[in-house]
């Protein structure tokens, strides 16, 4: 009996050890980030030329989004976010006015912007492709972001996080804004800087 | 004369008048223009810089205008004015001098909502004082575009009132504010006329 005892012991160890570790495998493999807007680690930049001579930069402030990861199927990893198109910051009090304005995105009309992501795909050892729908100005339409993998890991205080960059350009008429900017600054270049806490 | 007495303004209280009125208006329609021009326009900078010269300048012009006001004696109303009259003027003064005041702070809130000073022709620029307020340049731009047209419509009603007492009472009123001192002649012509 008693070697039975002893025999059994690492039997039912290893069974224990199987039974909560399914459930730990199966939520391990999507996992749940929440983007850092808190902490100020996510960014929603834009770029655009300025008459054909340099580029401007602006930003918006105030966002907020969440995604998930699919460690064992990336493509099955999906995007969320929405912005608070008032929040526009170009570093120019009177030009971001005029952008809150009828002329631009009409932000008393449309206060909101969103992006929702319909497919991931990888295309390369840290670039991959997300495909999805950006409603600005009332206005859906599809758009394909590229995106770099920049990393993941824990961080110094308990969490952990994953950060990606992404950058996508559409005609400003596309979503009705046709206000003339000059034929150079036609197309807007969205930078994407995100940063997920995991939860 | 160039200060006011009892029974009339000066030249300096009467150039001053007309200069803002001409400058209100002009700045109003300035305004309302210049928001509407297309961004390659080539005025699309310039009108924007003017409003603002001019505007800061105004306010210095009222400033002045304020202290020769305290430094003078008021001329007395006209004894003709009803006592309804008489309030009323003196309530539609007091508010457009309010009016602009009001809309020249708000301006000055929009262009300097993020810190930046604003620039006189080159000959001086205005520091911010409040700056960064969350929506500041959107809400004192509604409330610039808001106050301006309170105070054309006052403007115009002021007017309106001069003529009124100009062409239907015939009292000095306007003539007044245009630097004559004598009673008006047309007033006894037209009585000798009537008595006639």
């Amino acid at each position: 009996m008693k070697t039975m005892k002893i025999k059994m012991l690492p039997v039912a160890i290893w069974c224990l050890a199987v039974v909560s570790a399914i459930p730990a495998v199966a939520t391990a493999a999507v996992e749940r980030y929440v983007i850092d807007t808190e902490g100020g680690h996510a960014f929603v930049q834009f770029r655009i030329k300025h008459l054909a001579y340099s580029w401007l930069y602006g930003r918006f402030n105030d966002f907020s989004g969440t995604f998930t990861y699919d460690t064992e199927d990336t493509s099955n990893s999906k995007v969320e976010v929405t912005i608070d198109t008032a929040s526009l910051d170009s570093n120019h009090a009177e030009r971001d006015k005029h952008l809150r304005g009828k002329d631009f995105l009409d932000v008393d009309r449309y206060p909101q912007a969103s992006f929702k992501s319909m497919a991931y795909k990888e295309t390369g050892f840290n670039t991959s492709v997300l495909e999805g729908e950006l409603t600005l100005k009332g206005i859906t339409k599809p758009v394909r972001i590229e995106v770099q993998r920049i990393g993941n890991g824990p961080d110094p205080w308990g969490g952990y996080r994953r950060g990606f960059q992404g950058s996508t350009s559409f005609a400003l008429k596309d979503f009705g804004i046709d206000y003339n900017l000059g034929p150079a600054a036609r197309e807007v270049e969205m930078i994407l800087s995100i940063e997920g806490v995991r939860q | 004369m160039w200060r006011n007495t009892d029974d009339g303004y000066g030249w300096v209280a009467v150039v001053l008048h007309w200069l803002v009125a001409v400058v209100v208006v002009g700045l109003f329609a300035l305004g309302l223009w210049m928001v509407e021009l297309t961004y390659y326009d080539p005025w699309y900078r310039r009108a924007t810089d003017i409003h603002k010269g001019v505007g800061i300048l105004l306010f210095l012009v009222m400033l002045a205008r304020l202290g020769w006001q305290l430094a003078n004696p008021r001329p007395a109303p006209e004894s003709t004015h009803s006592r309804l009259e008489r309030v009323t003027s003196a309530i539609t003064h007091v508010l457009l001098y309010v009016l602009m005041f009001a809309v020249m702070t708000a301006g000055y809130l929009i262009s300097s909502a993020d810190g930046r000073a604003i620039d006189v022709f080159g000959l001086f620029t205005v520091p911010p004082t409040i700056a960064g307020l969350p929506g500041q340049a959107d809400i004192a731009g509604d409330v610039h575009l808001a106050l301006a047209i309170a105070l054309i419509v006052l403007a115009g009603i002021h007017s309106l009132a001069a003529l009124k007492h100009h062409f239907i009472d015939r009292d000095r009123t306007l003539s007044r504010m245009l630097g004559r001192r004598t009673p008006r002649p047309l007033r006894s012509n037209a009585n000798s006329r009537r008595g006639a």
